[in-house]
């Protein structure tokens, strides 16, 4: 430590070394979780791009912006990145890399290198999905139904096929580091009843993604294979079954929803407890309730099939047992809302964000039950209503739990405050722009507007437009933190170690966090979210 | 834990930083790959299930297609790869004696016995060119029913069955590759002394890679060579 004399600052992570050496090689968990922050926000703004098109070209009745095979493409390239570069690692790779270890009081992951392998795997893939798109990208949809993306498109399916192929393995490898830290490399005293729900959600996801993204895998791999090699296995003139594509394609990728919307239930957790200075109400019910959800969402995948032509009876089931993923949660949200009462409530921007999951969860968790229920989910199969319904969970609820758990944890990452105003600001925007855009598509859908097409007849205009005025000012929401994150790195105001006066492992180590985030290992003797044994802040200080 | 191995065990230049100790770091790796090994079977699974939904639904073409297939190369195959499970496992107990020699010639016999799977793997996929038994346009595989040489069967359930087994065989035949540059980098290191009863997770996660594979293999060979061989 010869440095000594021209740094004066505490060393950290971020300042341990620098060159882009030091972070392309880095094994650091929380650098590797900025490599990640930084390549998910770069897909999040093309995938978001690709939104915008789709919504200007819905301004108007008439097919008038781009061909309709452009369009096809568009809403294709929207969801292929948007769902697997950008939602799928947007929790578990960003906060779970960077918080996971600390939350347990562990130096790093357990597998530090193939953490970074991780990464590289998804940029990777992250290429060959940016050549695909530059050459002019798939047409399938993101769903890649056969026998069209097998027999009849003319697009590069292969080259997006591998490339979520490729992605896949970066998302298993981040699971099976996440499981094994969190069996292997707790702190002393850190028993699993005492673990923060932040770090339970995260383990249930990971167990979903090492359970089901092979499945996705190998399923990809077929269709590529059936278009590269000619194999028959979804290829109805020689016997094959598409409808086989279609099981073994939800089979991961309506588990996949619960991969996006449990890391922000996590995330809601930890915001409420803060924010209400209470322990989170019925801890092991909530800790139950994500592997609930865990394992009941590997029993529902049909119910995205139900007029594909699969027997009532199996039907019967599958509807039957999707309304039982409606219990775990609702146990979800009653306990926060639980949590709230007779709590001390703060208005700060990640508790906005956290009120703004519960209700947007809420609805697109109700809306679930209509589709989940077999004669509503007849009508309204295929139309605007079921793109309102996964946008309210995917959007409402994953994005916003992801931007809410970044402000609330960005004083640690980066060492300073965002500026609360503007963060409240950008809340509100995010919350209206959202809500313009999506609830508007709830009744386009049950008047009959189907999804995937570019044109539309005259009277489903005003909604439409309506629809895109809210996406132009969600925009403007989601380009609003990016602006003052990157200005708060320098002029922000210089954050301590626990700002927000919050309980866990997390917030008892400087902002930001030494290398190996502990100087020396904790030992935990305490329940997670022993607010009562906190002081309280005299006020949480908000800059004006 | 006593302390001497704990001591002893912040000299093991093997331990990484983040581990409290070697047993620690062991249990880790150990579960890492357990957990890896349960994604395959997940990966592997997406195929079988395909697999048995057409067998039923196809059952003579099944029949008919199975019996093309060249038994006595497949179990001869399948005997290679037995060996080279049987080799393996004497390495992993060699570098747990701290024998290196034997740890090396055991690694390159298993090196040697894979390399002899593929080989003939090559060989009978070759076989099924020449024959055009592969899917695709040039496909031609003629037969009847089992039992009733009159009723011919629908060639195009013939090209399902092909399609599963170049798709299964294929997938197995690439983690056998991948399976060859481990092991090729296990003899490199295994050769510099680097395993020892101390420290040998890497050969033993490497072990457990490649029964897997040969476990797949053997769930193969019966579903496809031996579905009814009496006919």
């Amino acid at each position: 430590m010869s440095s000594v004399a021209i740094t004066p600052e505490r060393p950290n992570y971020l300042n341990q070394e620098y060159g882009v050496r030091s972070w392309l090689l880095t094994t650091d968990h929380k650098r590797i979780g900025l490599l990640y922050l930084m390549s998910i926000t770069f897909f999040f703004f093309i995938g978001g791009f690709f939104a915008l098109l789709i919504r200007l070209e819905l301004l108007t009745p008439a097919g008038d912006l781009v061909l309709a095979d452009t369009y096809n493409k568009l809403f294709t390239m929207h969801g292929q990145v948007m769902v697997f570069f950008f939602l799928v690692p947007s929790i578990p790779a960003v906060l779970g890399n960077f918080l996971v270890p600390i939350m347990i009081g562990a130096k790093d992951l357990a597998f530090p290198r193939i953490n970074l392998l991780s990464w590289y795997v998804y940029m990777v893939a992250g290429l060959i999905m940016l050549h695909c798109i530059l050459i002019g990208g798939a047409d399938t949809g993101w769903t890649f139904y056969t026998p069209f993306s097998t027999a009849f498109s003319h697009a590069s399916v292969i080259e997006a096929g591998v490339s979520i192929f490729i992605a896949g393995f970066s998302s298993i490898l981040t699971g099976l580091n996440i499981v094994v830290t969190v069996h292997r490399m707790r702190a002393p005293g850190m028993t699993w009843s005492r673990l923060p729900l932040f770090v339970w959600s995260q383990y249930a996801t990971s167990i979903i993604m090492l359970l089901g993204t092979p499945v996705l895998a190998i399923t990809l791999l077929l269709v590529v294979f059936e278009r590269a090699f000619n194999l028959g296995i979804f290829d109805p003139n020689r016997g094959g079954d598409p409808l086989l594509f279609q099981h073994l394609f939800w089979f991961y990728s309506h588990p996949a929803v619960y991969i996006m919307i449990l890391p922000a239930m996590g995330v809601v957790s930890e915001v409420v407890a803060c924010f209400t200075r209470k322990r989170i109400f019925g801890y092991s019910a909530m800790a139950t309730a994500v592997i609930g959800i865990a394992v009941l969402g590997f029993l529902v995948w049909a119910h995205h099939m139900f007029v594909a032509g699969i027997s009532l009876y199996s039907a019967l089931v599958f509807s039957l047992l999707s309304y039982f993923v409606a219990v775990p949660s609702a146990v979800k949200v009653f306990n926060w809302t639980a949590t709230m009462y007779k709590g001390s409530i703060k208005f700060t921007t990640p508790m906005l964000y956290a009120f703004g999951f519960i209700g947007l969860f809420t609805m697109g968790g109700l809306t679930g039950l209509f589709l989940a229920c077999l004669g509503v989910d007849v009508h309204v199969t295929d139309t605007y209503f079921v793109i309102a319904h996964f946008h309210y969970i995917m959007v409402g609820g994953a994005v916003m739990g992801y931007l809410g758990g970044l402000h609330y944890w960005w004083p640690k990452i980066s060492g300073r405050m965002y500026p609360e105003s503007w963060g409240r600001l950008a809340a509100l925007i995010v919350f209206l722009g959202f809500n313009l855009t999506f609830f508007p598509q709830f009744v386009l859908g049950y008047l009959g507007m189907p999804r995937r097409y570019w044109q539309y007849p005259q009277e489903f205009q005003v909604l439409n437009i309506l629809s895109t005025a809210g996406a132009t000012i969600l925009a403007v929401g989601y380009v609003l933190p990016m602006i003052y994150f990157v200005w708060s790195m320098r002029y922000g105001k210089i954050a301590d170690g626990n700002p927000w006066h919050a309980a866990g492992l997390e917030w008892m180590t400087p902002s930001p966090p030494p290398t190996f985030n502990f100087d020396e290992t904790p030992v935990v003797t305490w329940e997670a979210y022993n607010y009562e044994e906190i002081p309280a802040p005299e006020e949480v200080r908000i800059e004006r | 834990m006593s302390d001497s191995p704990a001591v002893l065990d912040h000299h093991n230049p093997e331990l990484r930083h983040h581990f409290a100790d070697m047993g620690q770091q062991k249990n880790a790796a150990s579960l890492g790959m357990w957990l890896f090994l349960g994604t395959e079977v997940m990966f592997f699974g997406g195929m079988f299930l395909a697999y048995l939904i057409y067998r039923r639904w196809y059952y003579p073409e099944f029949v008919v297609a199975s019996n093309s297939l060249n038994l006595p190369i497949g179990a001869a195959n399948t005997a290679i790869l037995i060996c080279s499970s049987l080799s393996v496992a004497l390495a992993i107990r060699a570098a747990q004696t701290n024998k290196r020699v034997q740890t090396v010639v055991m690694l390159v016999l298993t090196l040697v016995f894979g390399l002899a799977f593929l080989g003939v793997k090559a060989k009978e996929w070759h076989d099924k060119f020449v024959e055009h038994h592969v899917p695709g346009t040039s496909f031609h595989f003629e037969g009847s029913m089992p039992g009733h040489p009159e009723a011919k069967i629908n060639p195009a359930h013939a090209q399902v069955f092909f399609s599963m087994y170049f798709a299964m065989t294929g997938m197995h035949a690439l983690h056998m590759i991948i399976g060859v540059g481990i092991f090729l980098w296990l003899i490199y290191q295994a050769w510099k002394g680097r395993f020892n009863s101390e420290y040998y997770t890497p050969l033993e996660n490497s072990g457990l890679y490649w029964h897997f594979v040969d476990i797949i293999w053997i769930y193969l060979f019966p579903l496809f060579y031996l579905i009814d061989r009496h006919k």
